[in-house]
């Protein structure tokens, strides 16, 4: 198959899915089978992304092909020259895989949703929505520019959005779409700001093109400083799209969704477009932000994991063992284990979205009963669904012999290894402490659901196993979180093909000093060796292997005690969770309301918001508008004043002139009596005043 | 080129039409709305014709030469005056890529409020001739290379708007019409004033070699057609060109509107009829961001550099305070108002940039904010039609009660919010790009990034508080749309897509002009060296 064919072909499967969705949305309600229409061209586009996967890791494993075309040019006064934006598709191993994860799980619940969704309203419509969600993140997955990341990244967030509220009637389903959408836009404007800094200096969103400019010494604004800003920047993207401390609060309110859109979106695929996007810009990421990332990821694992312990909600705590284990990844890109965080992206897509739809099959039979608290017993009924649930239970936890383990021990081996390298402990003591608690809540959550007595007759009367179009899923999902797919050695992951044939951490391109010590080639010969792809010193790869045993025993022993110990408090019912939960009860209740973080958002950012925009809409009304209509009543009052003024003082005084005119002429109309002898006597008496005054004599 | 004049037929087609009007009975309303929209429809087909000719590669701006579709003769010749010498107005018509997406959205925005006015039922016959002299009104200022002959549309255009929302508008249309009256009226005094005080700073070298005063925008663009002793002259060491820059920048911001310019906007839109304020949110708010550029910009270069800063504040500020007052609206129109204030921002914003690619971003902008408010506005219209209600808090749940419409509204709510694939992203995305490529403004890009998140905040919340939530029972009979709205809609909605997804489409007509113009700006010399008269 030729490269072009390839690109061809990933051109196919990226639209079909919009023509599933355009199709669908305009002629759904005149012929409401086309869902079928919809899952089909799913299941045709899994059947390339394997097509293509298989090409391009058996024949062009070493190669990335690209394919791109210019979408806005235009010139570039005053600087003279021109700009042109291009669009397009980067082909590598990572793409491949991911493309098949994406339309696997994606296809997967496609398939799910014929009955989970069934008797729905809105049922076609949900097709069309799933059509649309699929197209936009195999845009993100493919592109090779950071722009085409933007703009399907806004995309996902939109159907995101659509599916959190699609029962939109629910009050708390549309609140959750929309927060989901504005804490993400709050991300987005620092990956947008970021995508400006490293667009002003090399005039390209394409990745590739930018890492050779900074490779050949060219920074952002000419400083290092920058440099470690634009890679946080574009990295905040990640924080708001997965779910990161302190924007993941969305994450949880977003099970208000269809489950088998928690399963799909935010779970396997939309979430992990974060830990995706810090897998892109890897190369450019400094020292500094790289620790950045390493705290916020740990940060986040340790937060959602305090909180999975105590949720009743068998959805919550399904989310926010999503958002720990994302912090895992994130934290692991972090440190550097950059193979092993996606190698974990990868094994989390499928067992997670196993777990969500093994809980959606619960919550379905259960008559949308989601509180654990009113589940137990369920495995006599659900065995399918059961067993199912479990091995992705016991691959989240880092069992060996399942897919969880292989990734999860190379995450901590990492961290460790960074631990004593750099000497930022905390960060494995957080992520090995975190290990131990996902085992616990997790087999919490299993004892509670499915082990022990039912605790509501009722409910459990009805519930029963899911019909195949739901357990199939389940079963394959399952099957792929066995170790059998990703390396033949179930403790050693680095055997396997996916570590040692196909993912390879590419090489950082930002200056030396700004690396970390161990990000540093050893020496040119090394790097000579492997023909300038060595991303890592020697010490480090020593570290490494130093770390991996250590990392593997303690996670086994910390995972077994947190399984342990669930086992004690619900199984066995050694303690009473209660009364341990009375006796810590600040913590218990902190826990409980994760951290409070909502409370303290509603009441600082938000409030602030409206406040200040009621103050500003006050100051528009009253003042800036208060000053034109005061303007106007001045300029009213004026006139008023002009026109009494007018009236009484000018046209007055014309008035009066007038007035006294005729008063003149009044008065002497009266001497005018028309008789000669008045005259004559009028006449004598002016000759004897004027011989009075002129004395003539 | 075609061989009829195309700009005196878009531009007075409309009259001709209301003339007619004039003479139709008052018993065939329909006809007249017929009538009325089939002249709209033909402007659209002429615009359409127009578009096919376009050179792409005619740069315009200050070249006569370049613009397109020129039409010129002397209009008014008086000589002989002994003080003013001769007295001469050219009708000069000329289109080039700064005016030429302006006239293709007048022609579509007047094409759909001509639609959306079938509704309208007081009056018929004064309604529609007051419509389409409007439309002549806004089609002339774009088309316009003389300041004389702007200024007569742009005044033009006034007296219909005012009756416009004066008779046909809501309960208090006689203050809102009175106020947007006398605030324009206010600002053009401003125009009027520079205007003069240019005639009398600069003289055209006519073909007879005689030098007579001059209102022709491209002959005040050349610094050397400036006198020493003009006021108005960069030559002249004691001129006001600040001054008269920003009394002109003042009676165009009134129009945009900007920030603090702004208060008659939202009292003029809720007023205002459906289709009135759809005219207004698309087309004569962006008469303004056009004389900036048209006018300001070419024949101040020296004024503007010195002032781009302030003018990105500006856009700043409308930016943000625009997204933080329609966050407290309660009022659907208002609130789309000060999102359309909002909105607005961006342009001035990617216009203080001067660069190409922010200047390519405004007037993009401009045309797809023209798109989307207009659809915005039909929304609210088509609401308030049926439920006689425009407060947010008054509804809920409409969208499983109209569910189409919701879905129209969805498109365009999320162009506002400017999701990629919809056109407002493209052209937002460039004035962000080149506004935070100046080293002076990028820290004001960098606020105003903030309102794509305020934006998403107030659109959303909208959305949640009309559409979404249990139906209200009182609107339980609401009918989803009707065949005539559609074609409103639908117009609009493959416009928004179709630029969203290929904006060079729109992008490619104006590059060759803004690109000449920001070239123009930035380096025309302040120059006292210069030859002059």
């Amino acid at each position: 198959m030729s490269e072009s064919l390839l690109i061809n072909i990933c051109i196919v499967i990226l639209f079909l899915p919009l023509v599933g969705f355009s199709t669908v949305i305009i002629l759904g309600k005149k012929i409401p089978k086309l869902y079928i229409f919809e899952v089909t061209i799913l299941g045709v586009a899994l059947l390339l992304s394997i097509i293509v996967a298989y090409t391009k890791l058996t024949f062009y494993s070493t190669k990335n092909i690209i394919g791109a075309f210019t979408w806005i040019t235009m010139s570039n006064a005053p600087v003279g020259d021109s700009i042109s934006i291009d669009l397009g598709m980067k082909i590598d191993n990572i793409t491949v895989l991911m493309l098949f994860v994406v339309n696997l799980i994606s296809f997967l619940v496609h398939v799910y949703s014929i009955e989970y969704m069934r008797g729905d309203k809105r049922y076609t419509r949900y097709f069309a929505y799933l059509g649309i969600f699929t197209f936009s993140m195999l845009g993100i997955v493919l592109t090779h520019n950071l722009l085409m990341m933007y703009i399907f990244w806004e995309l996902v967030g939109v159907s995101s959005y659509l599916l959190i509220g699609f029962w939109f009637e629910k009050k708390s389903a549309a609140d959750a779409g929309k927060k989901a959408f504005i804490v993400n836009r709050i991300g987005d404007i620092g990956m947008f700001i970021g995508i400006l800094i490293l667009f002003t200096q090399y005039k390209t969103f394409t990745f590739d093109t930018i890492y050779q400019q900074i490779a050949s010494g060219n920074l952002p604004f000419g400083s290092n400083g920058w440099l470690t800003a634009a890679g946080i920047l574009v990295f905040l993207g990640a924080v708001g799209k997965s779910a990161q401390f302190p924007l993941h609060v969305w994450l949880p309110d977003a099970m208000e969704g269809p489950t088998p859109v928690s399963a799909l979106i935010h779970a396997a695929t939309m979430v992990a477009a974060g830990v995706y996007l810090i897998i892109r810009i890897f190369p450019m990421l400094t020292a500094d932000a790289m620790l950045v990332i390493a705290v916020t990821g740990a940060v986040t694992s340790l937060v959602a994991a305090t909180i999975a312990l105590t949720q009743n909600d068998i959805k919550k705590v399904l989310a926010y063992s999503t958002v720990s284990q994302l912090g895992y990844m994130v934290m692991s890109l972090g440190v550097g284990a950059y193979v092993f965080a996606f190698f974990h992206l990868v094994t989390h897509a499928f067992f997670k979205a196993c777990l969500f739809l093994g809980s959606g099959s619960v919550i379905h039979s259960m008559h949308h009963e989601q509180d654990i608290r009113n589940m137990g017993g369920l495995r006599k009924k659900m065995p399918i669904t059961y067993f199912t649930f479990l091995i992705s239970t016991l691959a989240i936890s880092g069992i060996p012999f399942f897919s969880g383990f292989l990734s999860k021990d190379g995450i901590l081996a990492g961290t460790l290894a960074f631990g004593k390298l750099t000497g930022h402990w905390l960060i494995p003591i957080i992520g090995f402490t975190v290990a131990g608690l996902t085992a616990f809540y997790m087999f919490r959550l299993v004892i509670l659901t499915f082990h022990g007595e039912p605790r509501d007759h009722h409910k459990f009367e009805h519930a029963h196993e899911s019909p195949f179009v739901m357990a199939a899923p389940l079963v394959v999902l399952a099957a792929l979180s066995i170790f059998i797919w990703y390396t033949p050695n179930p403790i050693g992951a680095d055997q396997g093909w996916f570590m040692k044939d196909w993912v390879k951490a590419p090489s950082q391109v930002t200056p030396l000093e700004t690396r970390f010590d161990f990000m540093k080639p050893s020496s040119e010969e090394a790097k000579a060796e492997v023909h300038g792809e060595v991303v890592h010193s020697v010490e480090y790869t020593e570290t490494m292997h130093w770390a991996h045993y250590p990392a593997m025993v303690m996670s086994l022993i910390l995972a077994g005690l947190g399984i342990l110990i669930a086992f004690m408090f619900y199984q066995w019912k050694k303690f009473s969770a209660d009364k341990l939960a009375d006796k810590i009860k600040p913590l218990y209740n902190f826990s409980l309301n994760k951290w409070y973080l909502d409370e303290v958002y509603d009441k600082t950012a938000i409030a602030g918001t409206l406040i200040f925009s009621s103050i500003l809409s006050w100051f528009d009304n009253k003042i800036v508008d208060g000053i034109v209509n005061g303007s106007a009543t001045v300029t009213k009052f004026t006139s008023g004043m002009s026109g009494w003024f007018d009236t009484y003082v000018v046209d007055g005084f014309v008035n009066f002139t007038a007035f006294f005119s005729g008063f003149i002429g009044l008065s002497f109309r009266r001497l005018q009596t028309g008789k000669v002898q008045t005259y004559i006597v009028f006449i004598v008496f002016a000759v004897v005043i004027l011989f009075l005054i002129f004395k003539p004599f | 080129m075609i061989g009829f004049p195309i700009l005196s037929l878009i531009t007075f087609l409309p009259v001709a039409g209301m003339f007619l009007i004039l003479f139709m009975k008052k018993e065939q309303p329909n006809s007249i709305k017929y009538l009325s929209i089939g002249i709209t429809a033909i402007q659209v087909v002429l615009a359409v014709i127009l578009l096919a000719n376009y050179n792409y590669s005619a740069a315009g701006v200050y070249q006569e030469k370049s613009f397109q579709f020129i039409e010129k003769f002397r209009w008014i010749n008086i000589s002989g005056l002994s003080l003013l010498g001769t007295v001469k107005v050219d009708y000069f018509l000329g289109i080039d890529g700064l005016s030429t997406p302006m006239v293709l959205l007048t022609a579509l925005i007047s094409f759909i409020a001509a639609i959306s006015s079938w509704t309208i039922n007081k009056s018929i016959k004064g309604y529609f001739a007051l419509f389409l002299l409007l439309d002549a009104g806004m089609m002339g200022v774009f088309v316009s290379l003389d300041f004389f002959l702007f200024y007569i549309f742009w005044e033009l255009m006034l007296l219909p708007m005012y009756f416009l929302i004066g008779i046909w508008g809501g309960p208090r249309k006689e203050y809102a019409a009175i106020k947007f009256f006398i605030y324009t009226l206010f600002g053009s005094v401003f125009i009027l004033l520079v205007m003069i005080g240019l005639y009398f700073s600069a003289t055209e070298l006519m073909p007879d070699g005689a030098r007579v005063h001059t209102f022709s925008m491209l002959a005040l663009m050349n610094p050397g057609n400036y006198s020493f002793d003009g006021i108005l002259s960069m030559m002249n060491p004691s001129n006001l060109r600040l001054v008269a820059y920003i009394a002109l920048f003042v009676g165009f911001a009134i129009k945009i509107p900007m920030f603090p310019f702004h208060t008659w906007l939202p009292d003029a839109h809720v007023e205002a009829p459906t289709p009135i304020s759809v005219i207004l949110a698309g087309v004569l708010l962006k008469m303004g961001t056009y004389g900036i550029l048209r006018i300001s910009y070419p024949i101040f270069p020296d004024i503007t550099r010195q002032l781009m800063w302030w003018i990105a504040l500006f856009g700043m500020i409308n930016i943000i305070y625009g997204a933080l007052v329609a966050l407290a609206q309660k009022d659907f129109k208002k609130l789309i108002a000060y999102s359309s204030i909002s909105h607005m921002g961006y342009v001035l914003l990617g216009m203080a940039s001067l660069t190409t690619v922010g200047l390519n971003g405004a007037i993009f902008q401009m045309f797809n904010h023209g798109t989307i408010t207009a659809m915005l506005f039909l929304i609210v219209g088509v609401v308030y039609d049926r439920a006689h209600t425009r407060g947010l808090n008054d509804f809920g749940g409409l969208a499983a009660q109209m569910p189409i419409y919701t879905g129209f509204v969805t498109v365009a709510f999320f162009a506002a919010i400017g999701l990629p694939s919809m056109s407002g992203f493209v052209s937002e995305a460039l004035v962000f790009i080149g506004s935070f490529g100046v080293a002076s403004i990028r820290a004001i890009s960098m606020i105003s990034t903030l309102g794509i998140l305020l934006g998403a905040g107030y659109m959303l919340w909208t959305m949640q508080r009309v559409f979404f939530g249990p139906l209200n029972e009182k609107w339980a009979t609401l009918k989803d749309l009707d065949k005539r709205e559609y074609l409103m809609f639908i117009p609009l909605t493959l416009i928004i897509i179709f630029l969203g997804v290929y904006p060079s489409g729109m992008l490619n007509i104006m590059n060759t002009s803004v690109n000449t113009l920001v070239q123009f700006v930035t380096t025309t010399i302040s120059s006292t060296s210069l030859g002059g008269l």
